[in-house]
């Protein structure tokens, strides 16, 4: 499987032996226990076995709460409190799901700036960046289908505004909405089948993610100064050195989560949707959860409808092009200071997308501080925070990153990764280490 | 020595002091197990039956409502629960038959409590395959069951039939004269 | 490690301040008056619920809110749950709990079934297996009863509001007489500091002095000494609205106490188990230059 190395497992035992001629499932787990890993790997790169946890605890939970679960409108949010209240420790695996996805999507999006950062979605690693922009894609509608099903206020209403931004396609738009919510609006049909849909998709994402690995083996991972594996000396094996590093790691995750789970359960969710769905009141303020908010920002940044869809579909579609719009022949922002600039730029763009999905476009930024019109909204107001901030993200794909990569100069890239004199020496005697160099 | 050089030595078991270092491996996979277990309960537990149905798992009933010599039945645990006033009569034919030729042997007086036996409390389930019996039919005067032809006695015992044991005795309790909590 | 701190905080952070961004009032003209924190028993990691201040929540539920709204999601049983008004640990079965035995049999309202011999509706006795009879058959009834008003099912209520039981509590004390420049007010409704509406127009005075709040469907419901306490609990009108309050809470959080004991476990235990596993990692990574 890995173009590097070759399978080391020797059968010892008959048995072993006769299954490793039939199917070599031993071997399979040994060559992946046994996967030199860049032995330089700094704690960003314990978000995939992270990721890998949350899918495992999603899957769990899930099917747990669809023993319980009664998909029909009538029956919906009866079923989430017969789950809350009646049955046993139904609470507690409610608030483990609902708190997990987002806890899913905190992992996802470290585990994406951290792709950037280091370069790692460079070749020859631009497919296993585009399965995982896949995967990005997937989780996304699943938590939007799974945020549907109590059917409280906001799921309704949620469903009700996504669903209607495919009317804005042209032609056949509204036979696409009626074809998918399967009734004059969202309704119960759209219910049962949004369960169905969130069933399944977490065990495609899951098959993704075994691509996702397997295209990452191919190359090998890559590491925090980009430079490429030389020899086996640039290397551990994943078990047991990474797989303790990925315990830690997760345990250290998993105290954040239980933070939420049991301490403010309800704060990454919304008040109104503890009200059962009322198709005839509209709440006052319509939100998505705060994993979707940048995407909010962006659709309603534009006043046309179906420009502000496209939008939507060009800020998830860039993603997908960044390989072939960064041109740096250096992989980690780590020997690139203007590119980690205007990357750290990007975060905070994206952070504030983030702040003004949460807000209504014509709130004030600063209260109270009356200014002048563009357009048809004022500067000081979120809709124009949005735009701005949105431009930059555009911007920073299709412009920053083409140029950047023509005009920076980066800081001189180490040999190898052995060379640069490493922070925690060995122990043993070895004297390899001289003095411990400051990591970037 | 390449390996100890860069460090690259795969096999973390080449210091001496093998003890030490074992042991915080055995303690966190030991805590790893522990929490695993804890974890898992919850997820069991969770199919037992909820809050809401364990509500229903025991009925309080007033018995004097049932006039003598017939049945009332009522839902317990989402089943017939057969509450039979029975006459004098049918108590002592089925004290007569307390030592018959029985599948499935028992007296009487065991299956009524002490000073209250004409108050026979049953499950009206078929122990054969289910069905519900019908009250003072079949030639003991007890049940007939029309799915196969069990026929039970006026002490709810198996006498004919391919039902193998008797109808069951629920577990309940006169809480007052003439009230009973079963379940 | 201290990079692995850095990375938890930046994303605990990220988390928290997108939270609270959500969490952020967005009104632009609706105004009401800036909700004030209680102190409640049961506020912070280690609160928990105060029993005798459930009973009285309770018994202001019962004895007033009741005779409009209904509470769907609690049975009778549940009062005498752990962390509930009834508890007791001689009765680890609630519905052996005396107390919810006399509260279902005693409630003023009797469930409705259809009698299996005639058709007809007949009424028994609520045992402890019984929703808490609403005072309305469905909305409908509810609508009709109130001015085409619905009064809220209290279930979710707590959670259902900004501010949960701070909000209600805010609400039961925040009835005013009409200000004297709201002219036209909407006939039936009653002026509430605490109920967020816009009453720009209906002010008839200075443009920049609109009062907050807004008109609520429903009468002040409140008084001093409306309910009396049996433990002697002086029954001011702030006494009452706090401990209904807290009894809403309750009902929309009936697990909380068990909710945070398990936390605070929980976490000790991952404390220790990542302290454990820390450890094994560096022990690990001894032999190895990185």
């Amino acid at each position: 499987m890995d173009a590097h190395s070759h399978s080391h497992y020797e059968p010892n035992t008959a048995f072993e032996r006769w299954l490793d001629a039939r199917l070599p499932i031993v071997r399979f787990g040994k060559d992946l226990l046994d996967f030199p890993t860049p032995k330089n790997l700094n704690y960003w790169w314990t978000f995939g076995g992270i990721l890998a946890f949350c899918l495992a605890v999603q899957i769990v939970t899930g099917i747990v709460l669809a023993m319980h679960y009664n998909a029909s409108g009538t029956g919906a949010f009866d079923s989430i409190q017969h789950i809350m209240r009646d049955v046993n420790y139904g609470w507690l695996i409610r608030y483990i799901h609902a708190n997990g996805a987002s806890m899913f999507f905190v992992a996802v999006y470290i585990h994406i700036f951290r792709g950037i950062y280091y370069g790692s979605y460079k070749a020859p690693r631009e497919l296993l960046w585009l399965i995982g922009a896949v995967i990005y894609l997937t989780m996304m509608a699943t938590a939007f289908f799974g945020y549907v099903l109590p059917w409280g206020q906001m799921s309704f209403w949620g469903a009700k505004v996504i669903t209607s931004i495919f009317g804005a396609i042209p032609v056949i738009g509204p036979a696409i909405v009626s074809w998918l919510v399967g009734s004059f609006t969202v309704d119960a049909p759209t219910l049962n089948r949004f369960f169905s849909l969130h069933y399944l998709l977490p065990f495609v994402i899951a098959g993704l993610v075994a691509l996702h690995i397997w295209a990452l083996h191919v190359p090998g991972n890559s590491n925090p100064t980009g430079v490429n594996v030389k020899d086996k000396s640039d290397t551990v094996p994943f078990h047991p050195y990474y797989t303790v590093k990925d315990g830690f790691a997760v345990s250290v995750f998993m105290l954040m989560f239980a933070i939420f789970v049991f301490f403010m359960p309800e704060a990454l969710g919304h008040v109104d949707n503890n009200i059962a769905a009322n198709p005839l009141a509209t709440p006052a303020h319509i939100v998505p959860e705060w994993y979707l908010l940048p995407y909010y920002a962006i659709l309603r940044a534009i006043p046309d409808k179906l420009t502000g869809v496209i939008a939507l579909a060009a800020a998830i579609g860039c993603l997908f092009a960044l390989p072939w719009l960064d041109r740096s022949r250096v992989r980690s922002m780590r020997y690139r200071p203007q590119a980690r600039l205007y990357f750290f730029i990007f975060i905070a763009a994206c952070l504030i997308l983030g702040y003004c999905g949460a807000h209504e476009p014509d709130q004030q930024i600063i209260p109270g501080l009356a200014a002048f019109n563009i357009g048809d909204s004022s500067i000081n107001s979120m809709a124009w925070l949005s735009r701005i901030a949105g431009l930059y993200y555009f911007a920073w794909f299709l412009l920053i990153n083409p140029l950047l990569g023509l005009r920076e100069t980066p800081l001189p890239v180490p040999e190898s990764i052995s060379t640069p004199v490493l922070s925690h020496p060995a122990a043993a005697p070895a004297g390899a280490a001289a003095a411990p160099e400051k990591k970037g | 020595m390449a390996d100890s050089v860069a460090g690259a030595s795969a096999d973390p078991h080449d210091t001496p002091d093998s003890g030490r270092r074992n042991f915080i491996h055995i303690a966190a996979i030991t805590a790893a197990a522990g929490g695993v277990a804890a974890i898992a309960w919850p997820f069991i537990d969770q199919m037992n039956p909820a809050a809401d149905t364990m509500a229903l798992s025991s009925i309080e009933y007033d018995v004097s409502k049932v006039p003598l010599g017939q049945q009332v039945t009522v839902l317990f645990r989402k089943q017939p629960l057969f509450v039979r006033h029975r006459t004098p009569a049918e108590i002592a034919k089925a004290v007569a038959d307390d030592h018959a030729q029985l599948r499935d042997p028992a007296t009487d007086a065991s299956r009524v409590k002490p000073g209250k036996s004409e108050w026979l409390i049953l499950i009206g389930v078929c122990t054969h395959l289910g069905c519900t019996p019908l009250f003072g039919q079949g030639d003991w005067g007890g049940w007939f069951c029309p799915c196969h032809g069990s026929q039970y006695d006026t002490s709810g015992r198996i006498r004919k039939g391919p039902a193998p044991k008797n109808l069951v005795v629920p577990d309940y309790k006169f809480t007052g004269a003439t009230t009973i909590k079963v379940g | 490690m201290l990079r692995k701190l850095l990375a938890k905080a930046v994303a605990r952070a990220l988390v928290l301040a997108l939270a609270a961004g959500l969490a952020a009032p967005a009104a632009a003209a609706t105004t009401s008056a800036p909700l004030e924190h209680q102190p409640w028993s049961f506020s912070g990691p280690f609160g928990m619920y105060d029993q005798g201040q459930l009973q009285r929540g309770f018994k202001v539920y019962t004895e007033v809110c009741s005779q409009c709204h209904s509470i769907q999601y609690i049975h009778f049983h549940n009062l005498g749950d752990p962390g509930g008004p009834f508890w007791s640990p001689k009765y680890p079965n609630s519905n052996d709990n005396p107390y919810v035995k006399a509260i279902a049999s005693s409630w003023p309202r009797q469930v409705t079934e259809i009698n299996a011999d005639t058709g007809d509706p007949s009424h028994r006795k609520p045992t402890s297996a019984d929703v808490l009879v609403p005072p309305f058959p469905n909305d409908a009834a509810a609508r009709a009863s109130n001015g085409g008003a619905l009064p809220p099912d209290m279930s979710l209520l707590a959670a259902a509001r900004e501010g949960g039981p701070d909000y209600i509590y805010a609400i039961l004390n925040g009835f005013r007489p009409t200000p004297a420049g709201i002219k036209n007010a909407p006939p039936g409704k009653y002026y509430n500091v605490a109920f967020p509406g816009d009453l720009t127009s209906y002010w008839t005075g200075a443009a920049d002095a609109v009062p907050t709040g807004g008109f609520i469907s429903m009468p002040p419901p409140l008084t001093d000494c409306k309910v009396t306490f049996d433990d002697g609990t002086p029954c001011k009108l702030q006494q009452e609205a706090r401990d209904v309050s807290a009894f809403l809470q309750w009902a929309s959080d009936p697990k909380m106490n068990e909710r945070k004991q398990t936390g605070i476990a929980v976490m000790i235990y991952l404390l220790i188990f990542s302290a454990i596993l820390y450890a094994s990692y560096r022990q690990i990574w001894r032999n190895v230059a990185h």
